[in-house]
């Protein structure tokens, strides 16, 4: 197999060596179920308390906060059904953004079948909320507010603090989808006034399908899963003990040093964006330059379209992900592209690369040079470039 | 997303047939591009058979490589017959297509009559 470069962090991570050897006893000798009672069990309960210690630490949060979930994607779950049904008696209104993640919006929209109502905040042509905005939103009957800490196309990154204040003020959940953010940016739950948030393991290096929900001392939530005294007994199912272990050292390692590895990456970054910017015409670099997740890089190029990029840099070994409806399984493109103001045929052109810290400079620039010359090559294909 | 056949891809990387026709004897042209694709087609006609075609498409892989399939189909054979090419022939040539992708097929061939129906007008007697 020829070289590859991995161009698609947002998308999954490679895992990281140490985690995958912190792991690898909890798949073999170690395979005692943490809810047993002999000592075989007593190494599996450990490492579970350890991994929980982690977590806890990288976010400023107790242990008792943290409840280990399958992704993600169960975390957003749990979060959004949980409050909305545990407290609707005192409403049944929510307050979400229009850029969120499916995970977000699918689950708001499906509350709507059982009489709750969402408000899908708008963004600028940046990708950013307006607080103002939110605090207008807030009506009595609203319990939850679920804001993303950072966008998982364009990276943008919103206005945490503030949005975690309001909440706070008005009495209000405030929930944080943190996937894309953890270990790009330092994520303080005191500080930043957060409820709940949602993080994934396999986008810090980690292995998939394990995740948490960091869920504030006191705060009403029901459970989903339902079954036996697991984590808490607020979420039934034996652990994942091998997968617990792995989010565990993925976060402490991708929380280590977030400055001087952002540092680098923020580079890298730049430098992408300001190098196809010149060689390539008629390109819309999409997001805000400065509010944007270190390693994220969204562009449009106009009159082509995103699948038939991505097919042809993966014929030059390079991995990277679009926003067309193509890509999507869907005939519209990204929602999030067009929230922010961008048209139809101007979507379907996206292509975004996400980087690592694994990721050359001698790399980005041989993902330039064969980028400069697809684009070139689909534009002379395409009947809108005349 | 289910994987693209061998065919797929090869037509994707190398199609056939693109450019413009500046003096064609029929253009057609499919799709629009809110909905992400755009199929151009330019026919020259002599005695009712297709001597030559070109095409440009804005669109994904699919939409491509059936329009650089398409075009291949229909070179050399009469109005009629390049008429009576389906979505279905041209997928098939293709080795298939993911079911998502089969309207990028429905696209090719409609281009293909709107090029065949344009010339029609411009030649009636």
């Amino acid at each position: 197999m020829k070289k590859i470069i991995y161009l698609d962090n947002a998308a999954t991570t490679e895992i990281h060596p140490d985690v995958l050897n912190e792991m690898l006893p909890f798949f073999k000798k170690m395979y005692g179920n943490p809810s047993s009672i002999y000592s075989l069990a007593k190494s599996s309960k450990r490492g579970i308390n350890l991994a929980r210690e982690r977590v806890a630490k990288a976010l400023n949060a107790s242990t008792k906060e943290i409840y280990f979930t399958s992704g993600g994607t169960e975390s957003d779950n749990w979060a959004i059904k949980g409050i909305a049904f545990a407290n609707e008696k005192k409403g049944k209104h929510i307050i979400t953004s229009c850029i969120e993640h499916h995970a977000v919006l699918h689950t708001c929209e499906y509350l709507t079948k059982y009489g709750f109502e969402i408000t899908y905040l708008p963004v600028s042509e940046k990708g950013i909320i307006d607080v103002k905005e939110l605090e207008r939103a807030i009506r009595k009957d609203t319990t939850l507010v679920s804001i993303m800490f950072a966008n998982n196309e364009i990276g943008t990154i919103q206005p945490i603090k503030e949005i975690g204040e309001i909440a706070k003020k008005n009495n209000i959940y405030f929930h944080t989808d943190a996937v894309q953010a953890i270990g790009n940016v330092s994520i303080d739950v005191e500080k930043l006034n957060i409820d709940l948030l949602s993080l994934s393991a396999h986008k810090i290096n980690g292995p998939k399908g394990i995740g948490a929900l960091y869920i504030r001392e006191g705060v009403n939530i029901s459970s989903m899963i339902h079954g036996g005294m697991q984590e808490f007994g607020r979420r039934a199912g034996t652990e994942n003990v091998a997968g617990i272990i792995g989010l565990g050292k993925a976060i402490e390692l991708s929380t280590n040093d977030i400055t001087r590895k952002t540092g680098y990456l923020k580079e890298l970054r730049d430098y992408t964006i300001d190098e196809i910017v010149k060689r390539i015409p008629d390109t819309i670099v999409n997001g805000d330059r400065v509010k944007r997740l270190a390693n994220n890089i969204n562009i449009c190029f106009k009159y082509i379209e995103g699948e038939s990029i991505l097919l042809m840099l993966d014929h030059e070994g390079i991995c990277a992900s679009s926003g067309s409806a193509c890509t999507s399984g869907s005939l519209e493109p990204s929602h999030v592209l067009l929230a922010i103001g961008l048209p139809h045929e101007i979507a379907h052109g996206s292509l975004r690369l996400t980087l690592s810290k694994n990721n050359s400079k001698e790399e980005i620039d041989y993902v330039i040079e064969r980028l400069t010359a697809i684009v070139k090559n689909l534009r002379e294909l395409s009947p809108l470039n005349k | 997303m289910e994987e693209y056949s061998k065919e797929v891809i090869e037509h994707f990387l190398n199609p056939r047939n693109v450019g413009e026709i500046k003096d064609a004897d029929g253009v057609g042209e499919v799709g629009n591009p809110v909905c992400g694709d755009i199929m151009r087609m330019y026919i020259k006609v002599k005695k009712d058979i297709i001597t030559d075609v070109k095409f440009l498409t804005f669109g994904c892989g699919a939409a491509v490589a059936t329009s650089s399939m398409v075009t291949e189909m229909i070179k050399g054979k009469s109005l009629e017959k390049a008429e009576e090419i389906t979505n279905i022939n041209v997928a098939e040539a293709l080795g298939g297509l993911p079911p998502i992708k089969m309207h990028c097929s429905n696209l090719a061939q409609q281009c293909v009559k709107a090029a065949i129906l344009d010339y029609r007008k411009k030649h009636e007697k």
